[in-house]
């Protein structure tokens, strides 16, 4: 079905960011060579190498620690609360200032389209700052006890699909509580987060309060495992969250981990049937996929399945997957290609097992990672598409006969992380929801982010939370939150 | 769809019989029954509705896309004037427009029809001659459709002698909102009946029926009854047009075709007054209905100031700087 109402390219220039031949760390509020070897990191729409950036070795971790640990004791921890506050709304602002900047080079270096980097990543790591912010100055008021004190130093390693919301994520309550920071942005996506530290440069942010390390997985290690890290927080693979909680096991530091998922989005055949198809695609082909909280297993009601699917396919249809940087683009680049090779193994899997994939006519650039939506149907609970994250655009669709069954088939994952429930009916959302397994449970939408909602999982989907006053706790000693 | 006892199965409805659209011929056959399916319809979740016309309203239409949405955009317009201040004079005045939008440039296309009441028709047919574009005339005791059957019916066989060929009638809000949903569809098929060949426009005044799930039921209580056209709004109640009103009933003539086969055409009308407010409206019919519905047969815009904006935004594009209110012409 071609249309005469053909959308003309409208390319968001990128004469905004200026990308430097090559990046140093971020240490003490300057930047310095590493002594690694250093990498590059590619666009991944167009395979083209957008610069080369430094890799932290363990020398350069321990500078950096160093650091953080001077900037705590003698600046950050006994600063006046309301103060480090006025620091957190300065960086908020700037990154609201900045914030097309942040955009374009988030799209660049992660592949994720321009409308989603502007619309949701960057105004939601600026939300970040600024509800954290407010919570500087009256932790004693945050019902955590009678006088939560900051950890110290804090570890921190974040993974390469939301690059600089996952910073927000970490640093902000971080910050808010007192806390000075290592952060080791992920190999893959290092750029926003080497922008971010002009930002706190920019606001006059104490040097060391804030370290910013790139590398890869042994620098990671190295942060992790520092002696004088006192609290690490990690975002990642459930694999490398087991490895580092083996890591810290028996050490005096504390540890929130946000792994993967395999999230149910339950369909009930009093749903809202478009919009849920919305959430369906929404919750499986934002950021394509690469979401630790995608509803990547589609539980519709039996007898509304045939309408569900026939909808979802013509909804599917219409998803405009090309250049991450054109605002009308759906659905960009897959971010490396490890990950692409990844869901490819996984959907050829899928296909081995006698799941039916389904794929919409597009056609894909020829330079590049890219994976088209996918639906597999005919899915049984014991695939591997509906045990493993895919971590893409892949949909595996159940079905289910009773609201027991769909509880105990969303349950059946090692996972825990988020699910989604589709209804009319208030009072089965409210059943539905109780019984759910998952650390988020979204009701007539999917994939919503807010600052002030705790954010976590069960189960192998980690253990901590991040958001809300609940996140506060995992950065502050002896609070309990109640 | 739930089941209910139906106690007027058998009672018989005199009147102009129901047109049969299969696969839903039965659902008309008693008040219950036609209750049970509207109801039956699935909800529309609000929050989810504004959601997605919120995105589909940041796509960035440009260049050639942007060239071609406003020329399609000037030949959907239902260029309108609705006023108990309206006189022949104003009539052939809109007329000229019509025929002519841009005096300056002789390949900007023509409006789709000039939207008058009843009485005015004949004023607006002979000022349009043999243009082809449409006479739309409002009927059914416009706007409140507060009046006996016979009087909406005469009014409607008025506009037609006076030579409309599209007919825009209002529904009976007050017996939709009251659950008589029979009544509001049967006297569509009256009304149907008296426009003979002209084409009906069903008015279902979205900003009274206010829930998205009432706009749903509409949508279909007039595809069903024979509507060619379901429309938003009269003009004349806040608020009128709006897009996810739009959406929802895209989504209803959308899923109509695909159950039974026959296109049903959309037309918002009312509040919609700039190029922008037009061009998320093509958008929402290419990715919700789909591109069979980019077309003047199938789908419109109500309006009377959206012309010239459309039309400055035109003469910006081929001259590449902005004129005035001035290089326009008024009504």
């Amino acid at each position: 079905m071609s249309s005469p109402f053909q959308y003309a390219p409208a390319p968001e220039s990128r004469s905004i960011v200026d990308i430097a031949p090559s990046y140093g760390l971020f240490i003490d509020g300057e930047f310095v060579d590493g002594t690694g070897e250093a990498f590059k990191t590619v666009n991944p729409a167009t395979e083209e190498v957008l610069t080369e950036v430094s890799a932290g070795s363990e020398a350069d971790v321990d500078r950096a620690v160093a650091a953080a640990r001077r900037a705590f004791t003698r600046v950050w921890g006994p600063m006046r609360p309301a103060d480090r506050g006025k620091y957190l709304f300065r960086i908020a602002r700037l990154l609201q200032e900045r914030s097309r900047e942040f955009a374009v080079l988030e799209s660049l270096d992660n592949g994720k389209p321009i409308r989603e980097s502007r619309d949701v990543d960057i105004p939601l790591a600026a939300a970040h700052f600024f509800y954290h912010a407010g919570w500087a100055d009256k932790l004693d008021h945050a019902g955590l006890g009678p006088n939560p004190r900051p950890l110290g130093v804090a570890g921190q390693v974040i993974p390469w699909n939301f690059p600089l919301l996952m910073l927000a994520w970490k640093i902000a309550p971080a910050l808010a509580t007192g806390n000075t920071v290592v952060l080791k942005p992920a190999e893959t996506t290092p750029l926003t987060a080497l922008l971010f530290a002009e930002i706190c440069q920019q606001a006059d942010l104490p040097p060391g309060v804030v370290n910013i390390v790139t590398g890869a997985g042994e620098t990671g290690k190295a942060v992790v495992e520092h002696p004088d890290v006192d609290k690490v927080a990690f975002t990642g693979s459930t694999e490398v969250g087991k490895a580092i909680a083996r890591a810290v096991a028996g050490t005096r530091k504390s540890l929130t981990l946000e792994l993967g998922g395999k999230a149910a989005n339950i369909v009930f055949d009093d749903a809202p049937i478009d919009q849920a198809v919305e959430g369906i695609v929404q919750g499986i082909f934002f950021n394509q996929g690469h979401v630790c909280c995608a509803g990547s297993r589609l539980l519709v009601q039996e007898n509304v399945h045939d309408e569900v699917i026939a909808s979802l396919q013509r909804r599917i249809s219409t998803l405009r997957v090309g250049d991450p940087l054109d605002k009308n683009t759906d659905l960009g680049a897959i971010n490396s290609a490890e990950q692409l090779a990844r869901i490819r193994e996984l959907s050829d899997i899928g296909d081995a097992e006698g799941a039916q994939r389904w794929q919409p006519d597009c056609v894909l650039p020829d330079r590049g990672f890219w994976f088209p939506p996918t639906v597999f149907t005919e899915v049984s609970p014991a695939h591997r598409i509906a045990r493993d994250e895919v971590f893409g655009p892949v949909l595996s669709v159940l079905t289910f006969r009773t609201p027991d069954e769909a509880v105990a088939k969303a349950n059946n994952t090692t996972y825990g992380l988020s699910a989604g429930i589709w209804t009319e009916k208030g009072s089965r959302i409210l059943k539905i929801a109780d019984q759910l397994r998952a650390g988020v449970v979204w009701a007539n939408t999917f994939n919503k982010f807010d600052p002030t909602s705790p954010f976590g999982g069960y189960k192998q989907s980690g253990y901590g939370r991040e958001g809300g006053r609940h996140g506060l706790t995992g950065n502050l000693k002896g609070a309990t939150s109640s | 769809m739930t089941h209910v006892l139906d106690p007027d199965a058998l009672s018989d409805r005199a009147a102009t019989p129901a047109p049969q659209v299969p696969p839903f011929d039965d659902v008309t056959r008693s008040d219950a029954a036609f209750r049970a399916f509207l109801h039956g319809l699935p909800g529309v979740d609000q929050v989810g509705a504004e959601a997605r016309v919120a995105v589909l309203g940041t796509r960035s239409i440009k260049t050639t896309a942007k060239a071609w949405a406003i020329d399609t955009a000037i030949s959907m317009v239902d260029l309108t004037t609705l006023e108990g201040s309206d006189t022949p004079g104003k009539v052939r005045s809109l007329a000229a427009k019509a025929r002519r939008p841009d005096p300056g440039d002789p390949t900007c296309p023509q409006v789709a029809a000039v939207c008058v009441y009843g009485d005015l028709a004949g004023i607006a047919r002979e000022a349009l001659g043999n243009s082809g574009i449409h006479v739309a005339a409002v009927a059914t005791a416009f706007p409140s459709g507060r009046a006996a059957r016979e009087i909406k019916l005469a009014d409607v066989k008025d506009a037609v002698a006076n030579g409309a060929d599209e007919i825009d009638m209002v529904i009976d809000r007050g017996a939709f909102l009251a659950g008589r949903y029979l009544d509001v569809h049967d006297e569509i098929v009256a009304v149907k009946e008296a426009s003979g060949p002209a084409h009906l426009k069903v008015i279902l005044e979205t900003g009274e029926l206010v829930t998205l799930d009432n706009v749903r039921r509409a949508s279909w209580l007039a595809m069903l009854a024979g509507g060619d056209f379901i429309k938003t709004s009269t003009g004349k109640i806040q608020p009128a047009a709006t897009l996810p009103v739009c959406l929802v009933m895209l989504e209803a003539v959308r899923d109509f075709r695909n159950a039974t086969g026959r296109q049903v055409g959309v037309k918002p009308a009312g509040g919609i007054k700039t190029t922008k407010d037009a061009m998320k409206h093509l958008v929402l019919v290419n990715e919700t209905a789909g591109p069979d519905w980019l077309s003047p047969d199938w789908f419109r815009f109500g309006a009377s100031s959206l012309l010239n904006d459309l039309l400055l935004q035109r003469q910006k594009l081929r001259t590449g700087h902005y004129s005035g209110p001035d290089y326009v012409t008024v009504d």
